[in-house]
């Protein structure tokens, strides 16, 4: 169906209802343009954490440094949260690619709770970090951490829009198997959010300092 | 740029899912879609990507005079030693505004302008991916433009304008050494430019990889179509880095960070590597698509196919490649270290053997050819030997040692503006010649297009060409002054007057374009027909102007320059004869059959949105909470919008069941990027000739 | 990735393999549930290496076996989970293109800055 403004014999071929794309490489040019999207994506969160990696030792003797603040059984259980969202955000692709709309909408749902239990870390967190007297203004490894965090984090939060647009979608019934695809989609966006996170987790919190 | 074709062989080993669509029209009773083609309103809401070419086009015109006039007052402030005619702190401003006008707002979108029109066309599609997108990508750009454009004008003549020259290095741009709005205005609209970029990249690549006509394959693809495709790469991969750096400097000025801040231990150097990280790429973004329009005029006028088609093709994904590993060699004076500077050194001369192997091909192809020196011609040669020129001095400031001596002074200037100027401009204006006719139906005249550039280049030599005497006499760029003893003054004037040249060859194209417009309104708009030149590319293979649905049926496409061959066959002597008259071959554009996605109000009211968040970013952040809540209600509005007008006439609609029928659209994207106006293919009775 | 078929012998096929349109089945529930017990491991190992600091390594050792499960957590998700593995093989050169050039431009400018 993308392959869209392609003149077409008079009448309909089955095709069009098979999930059938009329395209070139015949693929669908929306998950196409998701990984395309992907790669560039690559490039931004690649230069935030060299800025971070990059930055967080310029900081003095005295100052608040990464030791001091981070609390590594905490981001680990967050991190553990958003590493099995991906797990129910597959579920939620098979259960609509097999016609289960139910289960689709639980496992939809239950994705975006999870992103939304890490993002509440994240926030507890940051409110943690600063009363521990790292602001975002005080030194490098503040400016830098949460810019790289906070960034992923906004990743996140749009991923939850998305998913959730999707499961109200799902309750008018505008979501139903012939958009597998979507899903699909949405997927892969939130499981590129979640391996930046563990590449963010592995280099920011656990690379002894 | 890691595609061949065999990656497209198999689509049967892939997992795909069904897309299909779901929502059914009207789906809050609200949104319907706007109607017509004509009128100026019809230009605001098109999703035509011929029609969105053409804004480019005319948009970029109209930043080029802003541009232009720029670079009139630098001349003017620095015709004479101890010049009074702007202050030095306007000279920054005029200097700076300059340089991003006409990199980010000129060249770009005149680029833009050729890949939007004639990427579908050349590889026989009837529109981009996604159209709706591609209307979004052309709002937003021109959102950032206005943006960055008025910087000139708020709070008084150039007060605020960006100040830290196009590269705006840290820590200039601070707030401590540029307190105006200025560095604001400039990373603020960078952002907004660079999302309509990205956007646009995405867009495209997926359009020549998806929506290639049968037969189409990638090496039967003209260069100028490579040339685009990897030109949207380049951005693909380079925009987001100059994002991460602009973030940076944003969140430095608006909330105190300290990215660039040496006082808090920062190292500056950390813009210099970000930005020539993504700026090297860049010049390539820049010089890559007029390559590609070199590459379609001169076989065209050689009456010769393109000598060593794949070599240009391979050095042009060469080049590419290597464009992502000599940005250091803006910095060898930064204190990279040596072996940094060693290492980027020799990586930038070897860059220059790509380059130097498409000269050779466009001096090969024309080499024994029918040469036809038309006003296309005219230009594309002088791409050749202008950018020759560029490339050498390039060369010589790829040797460090050499480079210490000439950075930052007016040689640098000059090899620019050779390459950028003498290459880029030149070749973007042969593509207006070349296909002008393509998009409006009449050539422009000969005569003043002739006449206009030679003057222009002309006009050009004499501008740039003593700024090499200069450079290496010492004289350094950006500074408002020079005192007369430097011994500054002869050349200086002598690139003052020929600027003015310049400005003289401008104003013959715009009468050109004047003129050439009224004589054919007033001969009763002849038809020039659809292969005005006799050239080589699918574009010629419709009618011109070309029809809203570009081709009256697809094109089963056999080998590199299908239309050539269809046109020309040899004779047993092996003479080339021809086979077949044009009309024969050429679509008229009389189906009106085709099925086409309707036009749209969403990317114009999104382009609306980002501008708001853009002034509220710069001037208060409660705008910007604003404009970002009025962003998101657009983005739910464009995704509900249905794919079609139901009242709208126009195609009978021949869809048997009209439940969860493809006469609906829009994936539920949330982001934007996948929302596309995926429309069904509809009937037509013409069958394939 | 050249040849690209669902075929792992351990990859149970869904039951509705041809069911609802998709012409190619996705691989089962039970891989995925098995992929995210290695993921699990995978994150315990890793936080394993900072409780129990694995005295007498050295942080170079450590940091390299930290990258190495970093990838493999890293590539399970974008094999399994972001079907990779058996996906045209076209996304999987777009995506590792971008992720290899960004890896190549930013190791290369850090080295610059010699901050290793
Ligand atoms: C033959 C290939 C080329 C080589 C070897 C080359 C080399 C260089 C070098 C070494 C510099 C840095 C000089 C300095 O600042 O000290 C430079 C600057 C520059 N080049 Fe090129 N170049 C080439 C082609 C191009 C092309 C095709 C473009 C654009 C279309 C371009 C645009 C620029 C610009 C804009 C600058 C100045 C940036 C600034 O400082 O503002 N170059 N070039
Ligand atoms: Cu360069």
């Amino acid at each position: 169906m993308a392959e869209t403004m392609t003149a077409e014999a008079p009448g309909h071929t089955p095709e069009h209802h098979d999930g059938e794309h009329h395209t070139s490489t015949g693929l669908s040019n929306e998950k196409l343009a998701m990984w395309v999207f992907l790669g560039s994506e690559c490039l931004l969160f690649g230069g935030l954490i060299s800025t971070y990696m990059f930055n967080k030792g310029r900081i003095g003797p005295n100052d608040v440094g990464p030791e001091d603040v981070f609390d590594i059984p905490f981001t680990s259980v967050s991190s553990f949260v958003l590493l099995m969202s991906s797990l129910t955000m597959v579920f939620a692709v098979s259960s609509i690619a097999r016609g289960d709309l139910r289960g689709n909408r639980i496992w939809l749902a239950t994705t975006a709770a999870l992103g939304a239990t890490f993002v509440a870390g994240q926030v507890y967190e940051f409110t943690a970090f600063y009363s521990e007297g790292l602001g975002f203004t005080t030194n490098l490894f503040g400016s830098a951490f949460y810019a790289l965090t906070g960034f992923h984090g906004a990743h996140v939060t749009i991923g939850i829009i998305m998913l959730m647009s999707l499961l109200v979608m799902s309750m008018r019934g505008n979501l139903g198997p012939e958009r597998a695809e979507t899903v699909e989609i949405i997927g892969l966006y939130w499981h590129f959010v979640d391996i930046v996170w563990i590449v963010i987790f592995t280099i920011v919190y656990l690379f002894p300092q | 740029m890691t595609i061949t074709d065999r990656t497209i062989t198999a689509p049967e080993e892939t997992l795909a899912l069904p897309a299909g669509p779901a929502i059914a029209h009207r789906p809050l009773g609200v949104f319907t879609r706007p109607q017509g083609s004509e009128g100026w309103r019809s230009w605001l809401f098109t999703v035509d990507h011929k029609r969105i070419g053409i804004m480019y086009g005319a948009a970029a015109l109209f930043f080029f005079l802003v541009g232009g006039a720029e670079a009139l007052f630098i001349r003017l402030q620095l015709a004479t030693p101890n010049g009074s005619v702007i202050g030095a702190g306007t000279y920054n401003g005029v200097f700076t505004m300059h340089g991003v006008t006409m990199v980010f707002l000129v060249i770009m979108p005149m680029a833009a302008a050729f890949a939007n029109y004639l990427l579908p066309l050349q590889v026989g599609a009837r529109d981009v991916a996604f159209p709706r997108l591609n209307a979004f990508s052309f709002w937003c750009f021109l959102a950032g433009g206005m943006l960055l454009t008025s910087s000139i004008l708020v709070g008084g003549w150039f007060q605020n304008a960006p100040d830290g020259g196009w590269f705006a290095y840290a820590p200039n741009t601070g707030l401590l050494f540029s307190p105006s709005k200025g560095i604001d205005f400039y990373a603020v609209g960078l952002q907004i430019l660079g999302i309509a970029s990205l956007v646009s990249a995405i867009n495209l690549i997926v359009t020549v990889l998806n929506m290639r006509t049968p037969g189409m394959s990638f090496f039967r693809m003209p260069v100028l179509t490579w040339m685009l495709l990897i030109t949207q790469f380049l951005l693909l991969f380079a925009l987001p880095v100059i994002t991460v750096a602009l973030f940076l400097l944003m969140f430095d000025r608006l909330w105190d960070a300290n990215f660039f801040n040496v006082e808090a231990g920062a190292d500056p150097l950390l813009w210099q590597h970000l930005f020539w990280i993504f700026g090297h790429p860049e010049v390539y973004i820049l010089i890559l698509p007029a390559f590609g329009i070199v590459s379609e005029i001169i076989p065209t006028f050689s009456r010769k196919p393109l000598f060593g088609y794949h070599f240009m093709v391979a050095s042009g994904i060469a080049i590419g490649f290597m464009g992502w590993g000599v940005w250091a060699h803006h910095m060898f004076t930064s204190g990279v270290g040596p072996l940094s500077v060693a290492a980027f050194s020799v990586s930038t001369m070897f860059i220059a053997v790509p380059t130097g192997v498409k000269i050779l091909n466009w001096l090969a192809t024309m080499y024994r050819g029918r040469l036809r020196f038309t006003t296309p011609m005219l230009y594309a040669v002088g791409v050749v030997s202008m950018f020759t020129i560029g490339g050498l001095s390039g060369v010589t400031h790829s040797i460090a040692p050499s480079d210490t001596q000439q950075t930052d002074t007016y040689y640098i200037v000059a090899h620019f503006h050779y390459v950028i100027f003498g290459g880029a401009l030149l070749g973007l204006f042969g593509g207006f010649y070349y296909w002008w006719p393509k998009a409006f139906g009449y050539k422009l005249n000969e005569g003043w297009g002739k006449a206009s550039f030679w003057v222009m280049l002309i006009g050009f030599n004499f501008t740039f060409g003593p700024m090499h005497i200069l450079g290496l006499q010492g004289m350094s760029r950006r500074i408002a002054t020079y005192r007369a003893d430097e011994g500054f003054a002869l050349w200086n004037m002598v690139a003052t007057i020929s600027s003015f040249v310049i400005a003289l060859g401008v104003i013959m194209f715009f009468w050109n374009v004047y003129v050439s417009t009224r004589n054919w309104r007033r001969a009763g708009r002849p038809d020039v027909g659809p292969d005005p030149w006799d050239a080589r590319g699918l574009e010629w293979m419709t009618a011109s102007p070309v029809p809203e649905h570009n081709f009256d049926e697809d094109i089963e496409v056999d080998r590199l320059d299908h239309f050539w061959h269809r046109k020309y066959g040899k004779d047993e002597n092996g003479r080339i004869v021809r086979a077949a008259p044009t009309s024969e071959i050429a679509h008229d554009g009389s189906n009106t059959n085709v099925h086409l996605p309707s036009p749209s109000y969403w990317p114009i009211v999104l382009g609306g949105g980002i501008l708001l968040v853009g002034y509220g970013i710069i001037y208060n952040l409660w705008l910007a909470a604003a404009g970002l809540v009025f962003l998101v209600a657009s983005i739910y509005g464009w995704i509900l919008e249905p794919a079609d007008d139901p009242d709208a006439g126009g195609h009978h609609d021949d869809h048997g069941d009209d439940h969860g029928d493809p006469d609906s659209n829009g994936g539920p994207s949330g982001n934007g990027e996948l929302a596309t106006a995926d429309e069904p293919a509809e009937t037509e009775e013409a069958t394939v000739g | 990735m050249a040849t690209v078929t669902p075929d792992s012998p351990d990859t149970a096929h869904a039951p509705d393999e041809h069911a609802s349109g998709g012409r190619h089945a996705h691989p089962s529930n039970w891989l995925y549930v098995k992929v995210a017990i290695y993921l699990a491991l995978l994150t315990a190992f890793e936080v394993f290496t900072y409780f129990e600091t694995v005295h007498g390594w050295g942080d170079t050792a450590i940091i390299v076996m930290l990258i190495i499960m970093m990838l493999l957590k890293f590539f399970l998700v974008v094999a399994f989970f972001m079907h990779l593995k058996f996906d045209h093989p076209i996304f999987w050169r777009l995506f590792v293109f971008g992720l290899i050039l960004a890896m190549a431009v930013y190791m290369v400018m850090l080295t610059a800055f010699r901050i290793w």
